[in-house]
């Protein structure tokens, strides 16, 4: 009787693993299907199980009007939230977990809160102070934007990263004649610096597939995501299935790059 | 050259005040200990004088200098970590150079010293090693190297031993004490160890909650404890101690015998012995034997007098066993007597 329990809960596990994986992995696959398949192929009935290596649809992607700039506004919206998301964000989270200070834990509580407002709220207000501040339809701006939705990770992945340097090296850094600063250089820094790439990485995909504040604050100079938004109705199959593609593949790498990280910022052992 | 003192020093984390007006002069190349229960303030008063915690109160000297607003790099000390601290990053070689390279030292200087102090340490073979690729005994022998190669006035240990296996912690000990006997550097020493204690110091400094109760030479230290506290803290076994009653004219009864004692006032003080400084006789104090230990050159009796617990070590030639009547004779120059009011030893 055991024995039949124990086999019917393998087979339960066994089979909700292969449906979650069949769930994440069939849309990934008809995208590389299609993505990899010429127009006509895409557009034809009844659909193909593998892809024909045409880069006929990858062409008419590169080859549509305004989408190479689309792509590279993506690109450099999404280094600048990086960065910027990085400056702001390590030193804060070198801050918690390194000082004691009156609203520490608030502060923790309070950073994931800016995640809480939904977006579309705040788009009008901020598309107003936008065009006021003549930031509107510029990458600049929607780098500033993207940059806010990144941040807290930022904060809270640096956080557990410089949690986990025992405080002993720096101070025997100090003593070994370092300046606060030089032992954070020297020490510290090329300690946490793959975490760093991480949060770096992290916080370019946030941008990379963000759409909404996209679309509403570029009118000229939208990204990819908005781009393809604004076309959605009007392109065809192939181009959809390209962009798709092209969108999901480098937040899919860098994402599965860096899990490790990932996984440390929500305190899950890894390894 | 560097006498350290500490004049007054008191250390509040909020509400908690972790040390009490301390004052304490460590002279130029003494080998201080700084010994005391966990949570006694021993290691606050070592980071104060490192720099890595600033006082609540008072002044910190090293040298002719007062350093207490100064930061941990310009006060000529380097210290040794009870987790040894060492920069996984680097190899061997670049941890114990670290400082002099800080210090913008030639690599010629630098090279020399970092093999010097390698061969002292016994471990110019691992210079090109990280410290994930060695053992704990070797990151210790890195850490006291790294600290030893800056040359500094003052070295401050922390715990640096208790991290490591009694065999491999005993070899350290003897070591690290002939390497800082070789310097000239004061070195502060924090470790809740006694016998470590003991054996490296030229001068203990026993803690207890936030206060500094006794700084003596480890042999005084043990033959005249200051206090109840240390009397019970230094020794293992400790220190027996019997409640006496005054008979008058600076005679005391101690457990129906009478001894020789101070000319106090007092009601009541109390009667301190080391379990090795009695000898079993025919007439002395009586005890009932409850437990016989042999621990190799001497038995361990713990005994019933007179309602409190008394131990003795005595030679393994006697024959005793649990139940026995016995009675012990203590040195007269061993005993020492206590004012139970005041904690503190009566002259």
């Amino acid at each position: 009787m055991s024995g039949d329990m124990r086999l019917a809960s393998r087979y339960l596990y066994g089979a909700t693993i292969a449906l979650l994986t069949i769930w994440v992995l069939v849309p990934l696959g008809l995208l590389l299907i299609n993505t990899l398949s010429s127009p006509e192929a895409v557009n034809a009935f009844p659909k193909r199980f593998w892809p024909e290596f045409d880069l006929g649809s990858l062409r008419f992607f590169a080859g549509f009007d305004g989408m190479i700039d689309a792509l590279f506004n993506s690109i450099w919206v999404a280094g600048l939230t990086m960065v910027l998301s990085i400056l702001i964000g390590a030193p804060a989270g070198y801050a918690l977990s390194r000082f004691d200070f009156p609203g520490k834990e608030t502060f923790r509580l309070l950073v994931l809160l800016t995640r809480a407002f939904p977006l579309p709220l705040l788009a009008l207000p901020m598309a107003i102070a936008f065009i006021r501040l003549g930031i509107d339809d510029t990458i600049f701006g929607l780098g500033l934007v993207h940059t806010m939705l990144a941040l807290p990770f930022a904060v809270l992945i640096t956080f557990s990263l410089f949690s986990g340097i025992p405080i002993e090296l720096e101070e025997a850094a100090w003593t070994l004649g370092c300046t606060r600063f030089g032992a954070f250089c020297r020490v510290v820094l090329p300690l946490i610096l793959p975490g760093i790439t991480a949060s770096a990485i992290f916080a370019f995909v946030i941008s990379w597939n963000e759409v909404f504040a996209a679309a509403v604050l570029t009118i000229e100079n939208r990204t990819l995501t908005a781009f393809l938004l604004q076309n959605l109705d009007t392109s065809p199959l192939h181009l959809k299935f390209a962009g798709g593609f092209i969108l999901v593949v480098p937040a899919l790498v860098f994402i599965f790059a860096v899990r490790k990280y990932l996984f440390a910022m929500w305190g899950i052992a890894n390894r | 050259m560097a006498e350290i003192r500490l004049r007054n020093i008191a250390k509040r984390f909020g509400d908690y005040q972790a040390l009490h007006s301390i004052d304490l002069t460590i002279a130029d190349r003494e080998f201080m200990v700084l010994l005391g229960a966990s949570g006694c303030g021993k290691t606050t008063l070592l980071r104060i004088i490192a720099g890595l915690e600033s006082p609540s109160e008072g002044e910190v000297w090293i040298g002719d200098k007062r350093v207490d607003d100064l930061p941990p790099r310009e006060r000529g000390i380097s210290m040794v970590f009870q987790n040894y601290a060492i920069f996984p990053h680097l190899t061997v070689f670049d941890n114990i150079g670290f400082g002099l390279k800080m210090h913008r030292l030639p690599q010629k200087t630098i090279r020399e010293r970092v093999h010097r102090t390698a061969k002292m340490m016994h471990i110019e073979q691992l210079l090109d090693r990280y410290s994930g690729q060695i053992s704990g005994g070797q990151r210790q022998r890195v850490a006291v190297a790294r600290a030893l190669a800056m040359e500094p006035d003052v070295i401050l240990m922390d715990e640096p031993l208790s991290n490591l296996d009694a065999l491999l912690r005993l070899e350290m000990r003897a070591e690290l004490k002939g390497v800082l006997a070789q310097s000239d550097t004061t070195a502060i020493y924090v470790t809740h160890d006694q016998i470590e204690a003991m054996s490296l110091a030229d001068r203990i400094s026993v803690m207890h909650r936030g206060k500094i109760v006794q700084s003596d030479s480890p042999v005084h230290l043990y033959r005249y404890p200051a206090d109840r506290f240390v009397a019970g803290f230094i020794g293992n076994p400790p220190m027996n101690i019997l409640p006496a009653t005054p008979i008058g004219d600076g005679r005391w009864q101690v457990a129906n015998r009478e001894f020789e004692g101070p000319r106090v006032d007092a009601k009541n003080i109390e009667f301190a012995i080391r379990p090795e400084d009695m000898h079993l006789a025919d007439e002395g104090i009586e005890g009932r034997v409850q437990v016989v230990e042999p621990l190799g050159p001497h038995l361990l009796l713990t005994c019933d007098v007179a309602g409190c617990p008394f131990r003795a070590t005595v030679d393994n030639d006697h024959a005793v066993n649990p139940g026995d009547i016995r009675y012990f004779a203590p040195q007269p120059d061993r005993i020492r007597w206590f004012d139970p009011l005041t904690d503190l030893a009566l002259a």
